[in-house]
């Protein structure tokens, strides 16, 4: 499975690393939803901990799309839900006018 | 639903609404690679201005420091000269100005933080922008249209995805630096004012005047006491100077008074 985090680029996680991603994605599930900071931030820090410790950074000229992204690490839970209601990548100068 | 699955969504969307409005799909690949360019220069001049604010921080902490220092000589100045008011106002002001030291330092990793992590940023789009630019080259020579279609839209997808990812990083950057510029602006122009001096009550512009004033004092009792010396010296040659030359013994007289003077004042 491929993650990418943002601002850190992909990384090739393995079978028991998805598992407990899984399960923090969860987490991080709760917390965006009942907008809880301290929540998500626990589980953001654990999530991108667990790949940059347990995943490989794909090589620099793979070009590939990601299973899953994951937020920056410093991200706020007010950033994200802004990120997942507006589904817009600000900044993002891709594609066609 | 899963946060990463959704937001893994949101670009690959982004990506899919590009390629539906391309008609060839050759033409899809030379339209993002200059994309691609184009996104290259504006990370590395965000990294640029990231770093030119972190330098400017870094010139205001110095700052800062100077003036931390000057209160501290203050204090200990004060102390000697049995000022424990003056003493206690400059430490106060001191201790203000070292809160806003610790700001100035986090302030500074965080910046430190965000060049490091663009300047990686960089390194990575401009790989992936290198290998894009071999990849679109052996797709246009060598696949089928069709086949071609399949490539172009794998590969296009995974930079879509880079850049998206890109420039975000460039965006957070912006709006952090925009932020940080705006209260180092406010800092630069209260050390520029003198405000910062004057922040606590009693301030240092009054701690240093008080000091001055007490080293002005002793300066003035100095002369005072010299210029009394002076005159007692050379009173009895005006008083006696009117008549007729004077005799030896009051020449005398005024050259050990004129070397007396001599010494007190050598000796001030």
């Amino acid at each position: 499975m491929i993650v990418r985090i943002l601002g850190e680029g992909q990384f090739r996680v393995g079978e028991d690393a998805a598992t407990a991603l899984t399960a923090l994605d969860k987490d991080l599930d709760a917390a965006v939803r009942d907008d809880q900071q301290a929540p998500f931030a626990a589980a953001l820090h654990a999530a991108v901990a667990l790949v940059r410790s347990e995943g490989t950074p794909l090589a620099a000229d793979e070009i590939v799309t990601a299973d899953y992204i994951l937020p920056f690490s410093d991200a706020t839970v007010d950033e994200v839900r802004k990120l997942l209601a507006d589904g817009t990548i600000a900044g993002d100068s891709i594609g066609l006018p | 639903m899963s946060v990463m699955k959704r937001v893994s969504l949101i670009f690959r969307a982004k990506a899919d609404k590009a390629l539906d409005r391309m008609e060839d799909p050759r033409e899809t690949l030379d339209y993002s690679y200059k994309q691609q360019v184009e996104m290259l220069t504006r990370v590395k001049r965000g990294v640029a201005d990231v770093a030119t604010s972190r330098k400017r921080v870094e010139l205001q902490m110095n700052a800062l420091q100077k003036e931390i220092n000057k209160r501290d000589v203050q204090a200990r100045d004060a102390l000697g000269k049995g000022r424990e008011d003056l003493a206690r106002a400059a430490l106060q002001n001191k201790a203000q100005l070292q809160g806003q030291y610790t700001d100035l330092d986090s302030q500074f990793a965080s910046l430190q933080e965000q060049e490091e992590k663009l300047t990686l940023a960089a390194q990575r789009l401009d790989a992936k922008v290198q290998a894009f630019r071999t990849r679109k080259e052996t797709i246009k020579a060598t696949y089928t249209a069709a086949e071609a279609q399949t490539r172009i839209n794998e590969a296009f997808s995974g930079i879509s995805e880079e850049m998206g990812d890109v420039g975000l990083a460039i965006q957070r950057a912006e709006d952090k630096t925009a932020q940080m510029q705006a209260r180092a602006g406010a800092i630069d122009e209260l050390l520029a004012s003198g405000a910062l001096e004057d922040h606590v009550s009693g301030g240092t512009d009054y701690i240093q005047a008080e000091l001055d004033k007490l080293g002005a004092g002793s300066g003035v009792e100095a002369e005072l006491a010299r210029m009394k010396g002076e005159i007692a010296a050379s009173a009895p040659k005006q008083i006696e100077g009117n008549g007729a030359a004077p005799s030896q013994e009051q020449e005398q007289e005024q050259e050990q008074a004129a070397t007396a003077e001599q010494q007190a004042g050598d000796g001030a």
